[in-house]
């Protein structure tokens, strides 16, 4: 078994013929097979996948999954969707290719919530995703195929999106790591828009290394997408030093300080004083961390926020699914029913819901209440986040509430006292800031992770701290190990 | 019942000429064969993104400078959303919060009068694909999918349909001269919306506006509006005005009516907002400015110049300012120093003729302003005849030849005085009727003796000459 080690290890032991891209590749195959029996993660295996040359690139000869989000030419691309399960893409996302051009060798595509549009893992149209750590837990989502694939150790890496927490909730949920860089340093032409000014593309990895490797080989300006932007004088891999002497953090006091959680739950509790443990394991590197506080009202609105914009966008952006040109058409011979067909049969209840949502927010006599002001308080959150970037290098905060929930949970039911502690990470999306979730410890034998996010463009420095703490902790690489409640 | 006053605003919406599509690397061309020039965009396959074309926001710019429209600072963009087979996305890409140009003005000829028109807007969009509806079937044609669009939208300004239609000439040529558009209503590349109302002569009080949409030919811009204006004013007088509804209507060409669509109660609501995969971009004063250096003097200037400094006639004027190249042409024979009425007058004859007829465009015609000038000054130098010149002027544009090369000793003028005295007087001295009935007074006469030298000389005599030196002896 080799797809357990990092990328570098796969590629010395490629360069030295310890092991071939075949036997990689076959590993990597069987590997899926086993784990969409066992948890349902993928859409397509890519069973005739063929090796590739081993060159000086990393990523060379060695395996990847990819989010069935992204538009792979000639391989069915489903975005999780019934409008789309018969979609088969005629060109590649600038990414993808990118990882093509180096020699990797894409395996499978993954589940996802519907067009990343959840934060479960349930609502892929092959079904839900089972978490590897145990198996009536979810894995989050909307990234499930791709947390649950790189967990299990299928493969070193696999591409995400991120809309809200996409890529570093599930990371967290599934003991890996869950990277997604500053808005614009990873094109978006080819992968299907939930929210567009909100969507990033990143990638879910076993190490923070793993994951400036793969990020330096798919960044860079794209003639294809008018908001990436040239990041050449960026190189993650060797900004990884560790020498983070003097850097400052600060987290929200509001939320992760116990007192403000009278109801607290065991798994809370247990939760942020693994926080407070981490944190100091922080400092122990030299670096500063500071509680700040922030207005209520304003981290108040972060959810609402998150979902008018979200849900605006995505209703625009779905627009395009219709059926006429792509996906099962409907059989009516009227063009409006024909539409209505596709659209009624294909979306899932959730995603309907958030269209319901998102067409209203958008109609001439709500917008200046609704979708105005969310645009405004967006503004609001990120100008109160850039002020403090002035002053630290990034904000520390933990993953969600706990560990990951159980299928019997409800997402549904929105607990107020925790609210805003399950959807913080969306302030990243809000502001393109870089931002990284790694693993930090155990809650009932279920992984659960730490979050750094630093200032736009400012991907080196976060990494590099992000590199440091994961040093200091056990979990870097780590291989998912079932267990039962 | 009071005068009624016709009150009509235009949308024109023409199309752009570029080497690709505004948002799309497709090529923009019009072509007859369907869904040959698409992108993955204009068919809005999953994960495609818009990418701004310059060069039309460029030409856009210009449009907004040359109606004197205010710029905005920034560039961006906006979702237009309606679901319909022509527009794949499900949104049309378009500009309305911050359009390429507002509130301008400019002014057009009507009728040798010159008239303001007041312009709402100018905006930059992307147009939607091509249907063709059968007895039971549809067909789709993405090529015109995602082409620019620039959309002008006048204040209700006009008050016939003269006006209006004076406008959209003069905007059709605009386009052209800017070489912005090729401007071809047959080809589909202007298509107008016409809104019209009428109110008492002496009222201030709008009246209820009909809007009459998808107006492909100035013809039906003319017609739709006098159509409206009939329809509405006859509910007047009839008392049933309450009838004229706030609505929008479709002109039918081959009943000669606009037909209702819908009332704009159940006016679709577009849901517009800023596109987000487009980022803001600045329009900076020094490309504005490197712009405006880019657009050409239009016709209108260009007329008023001819008639008012060159002495040319309103109906020549017109003529030459029609078209640019024509344009172009005639003052680049201003600065070889052809007379003005002489460049005038070859090319409102001769050169336009010759073109029309042999479907030629002023460019291509081997005759340049520099051969002109040889023509002319042989003209006036006396060397050869007007008649001559215009078979010369064949001969060069047919032959590919210089001027020079059709002069030659034959063909030539007589211009030596000697020559033509002895001629005069061998005729006159052989035609001593005529002589003495021209001094008895029937002067008509003199044609007849210049006819006899022209005979003499197969027309080869200056006539000039051959006037002077026979007026000198007949009399």
């Amino acid at each position: 078994m080799y797809l357990d080690k990092s990328i570098k290890e796969l590629h010395e032991l490629l360069k030295k013929g310890e092991v071939t891209s075949a036997e990689l590749i076959k590993e990597s195959l069987a590997k899926s097979h086993e784990v969409e029996e066992k948890y349902n993660a993928f859409v397509t295996i890519l069973d005739d996948a063929k090796a590739s040359i081993i060159t000086d690139d990393l990523l060379s000869g060695i395996p990847f999954g990819v989010k069935d989000n992204f538009s792979t030419k000639d391989v069915l691309s489903t975005g999780s969707s019934n409008t789309l399960n018969n979609y088969v893409p005629f060109y590649t996302a600038t990414v993808v290719q990118k990882l093509f051009d180096k020699g990797a060798v894409m395996v499978n595509k993954t589940a996802l919530d519907e067009f990343g549009m959840g934060g479960t893992g349930t609502t892929c149209h092959t079904g839900p995703v089972l978490n590897p750590w145990n198996r009536k837990r979810m894995c989050a989502g909307s990234s499930a195929g791709s947390a649950c694939a790189v967990a299990s150790g299928v493969y070193p890496y696999a591409l995400g999106s991120d809309t809200g927490d996409s890529i570093r909730k599930p990371a967290a949920y599934c003991g890996i790591v869950g990277y997604k860089p500053t808005y614009g340093m990873l094109s978006r032409y080819g992968l299907f828009p939930f929210a567009s000014s909100l969507d990033h593309v990143g990638v879910l990895t076993r190490s923070v290394l793993d994951a400036a490797i793969v990020v330096d080989a798919m960044k860079g300006q794209d003639k294809h997408d008018m908001t990436s932007w040239d990041s050449r004088h960026i190189n993650l891999e060797q900004a990884l030093t560790k020498d983070i002497k003097g850097k400052k953090l600060f987290y929200i006091k509001e939320l992760v300080e116990i007192e403000n959680y009278p109801k607290a739950s065991p798994e809370l509790k247990e939760h942020l004083a693994n926080f407070h443990k981490t944190l100091e394991i922080v400092r122990g590197l030299g670096i500063e961390v500071e509680g700040v506080n922030i207005a209520k009202d304003l981290l108040n609105s972060i959810p609402a926020v998150y979902v008018i914009l979200s849900c605006a966008e995505a209703t625009s952006n779905m627009s395009n699914l219709t059926g006429i040109i792509f996906g099962p058409r409907g059989t009516s011979s009227k063009v409006t029913d024909m539409m209505m067909e596709h659209r009624t049969k294909g979306f899932s209840p959730l995603i309907k819901r958030r269209f319901v949502i998102g067409s209203y927010i958008l109609q001439k006599e709500n917008q200046e209440r609704y979708f105005k002001n969310a645009q405004r308080v967006r503004r609001l959150i990120v100008d109160e986040m850039k002020k403090l970037f002035n002053i630290y290098d990034g904000l520390i905060l933990p993953v969600s509430s706990g560990p990951a929930k159980s299928f019997e949970q409800n997402d549904d039911v929105i607990d107020e006292n925790t609210n805003v502690l399950e959807e913080h990470l969306q302030i990243g999306n809000f502001g393109g800031f870089p931002s990284i979730t790694i693993p930090n410890g155990f809650i009932d034998n279920l992984p659960v992770g730490i979050n750094i996010t630093g200032n736009c463009y400012d991907d080196e420095n976060v990494l590099n701290i992000a590199y440091a703490l994961e040093s200091k902790m056990n979990y870097k690489g780590q291989i998912a190990r079932e267990v039962e409640e | 019942m009071k005068k009624q006053i016709a009150v009509i605003g235009l949308e024109m919406h023409c199309e752009l000429k570029s080497n690709s599509k505004v948002f799309s690397p497709a090529r923009n061309a019009y072509n007859e064969t369907p869904n040959i020039n698409i992108a993955p965009i204009d068919m809005a396959f999953p994960g495609t993104l818009p990418v701004v074309n310059k060069k039309c926001v460029a030409d856009a710019l210009k449009m907004s400078m040359i109606l004197n429209c205010t710029q905005p600072e920034y560039m961006y963009f906006d979702r237009k959303h309606y679901y319909y087979p022509d527009l794949p996305k499900g949104y049309q890409i378009t500009q309305m919060t911050e359009p390429v140009g507002v509130n301008g003005k400019i002014e057009i000829e009507v009728k040798e009068k010159l008239i303001p028109v007041y312009i709402h807007d100018i905006h930059l969009e992307e147009d939607a694909a091509s249907l063709d509806h059968y007895f039971d079937t549809s067909t789709i044609d993405y090529n015109r999918a995602g082409v620019p669009l620039l959309e002008l939208v006048t204040e209700p300004c006009f008050h016939s349909a003269d006006e209006a239609v004076a406008f959209l000439e003069h905007m059709r040529d605009v386009y052209k001269y800017c070489g912005i558009s090729e401007a071809d209503t047959k080809k589909g590349q202007i298509r107008c919306d016409v809104n019209v109302s009428i109110k008492d002569e002496d009222s201030d009080i709008l009246g209820t506006k009909v809007e009459v949409k998808n107006v492909n030919s100035f013809g039906g811009v003319s017609d739709a509006i006098n159509y409206e204006i009939k329809r509405q004013t006859e509910l007047k007088e009839q008392g049933r005005y309450a009838e004229v509804e706030q609505e929008t209507r479709r002109w039918d060409e081959e009943s000669m009516q606009t037909i209702r669509m819908r009332s704009k109660v159940d006016a679709i609501d577009y849901k517009y907002f800023v596109e987000p995969n487009i980022p803001k971009y600045r329009i900076s004063k020094e490309w504005l400015e490197e712009l405006k250096k880019e657009i050409p003097r239009l016709h209108l200037e260009r007329k008023y110049d001819y008639i008012n400094n060159y002495g040319l006639s309103n109906y020549d004027a017109t003529i030459l300012v029609k078209e640019k190249d024509i344009a172009d042409y005639f003052e680049e024979c201003l600065k070889l120093n052809i007379e003005a009425k002489t460049a005038s007058n070859w090319i409102t004859t001769q050169i336009l003729g010759y073109i029309n007829k042999n479907d030629l465009t002023i460019k291509d015609i081997y005759l340049t302003p520099a051969r002109l000038k040889d023509l002319v000054d042989l003209i006036n130098k006396g060397t050869i005849s007007s008649k001559q010149a215009k078979e010369i002027f064949e001969k060069v544009i047919k032959e590919q030849k210089e001027v020079k090369d059709f002069i030659t000793s034959d063909s030539a003028q007589i211009n030596d005085k000697e020559e033509l005295i002895n001629l005069i007087e061998e005729i006159i001295k052989n035609s001593p009727n005529q002589v003495e009935q021209y001094k008895a007074g029937k002067t008509n006469l003199f044609d007849y003796f210049v006819g006899q030298v022209m005979k003499n000389t197969r027309g080869k005599a200056n006539p000039m000459l051959t006037k002077e030196i026979l007026t000198e002896k007949l009399n």
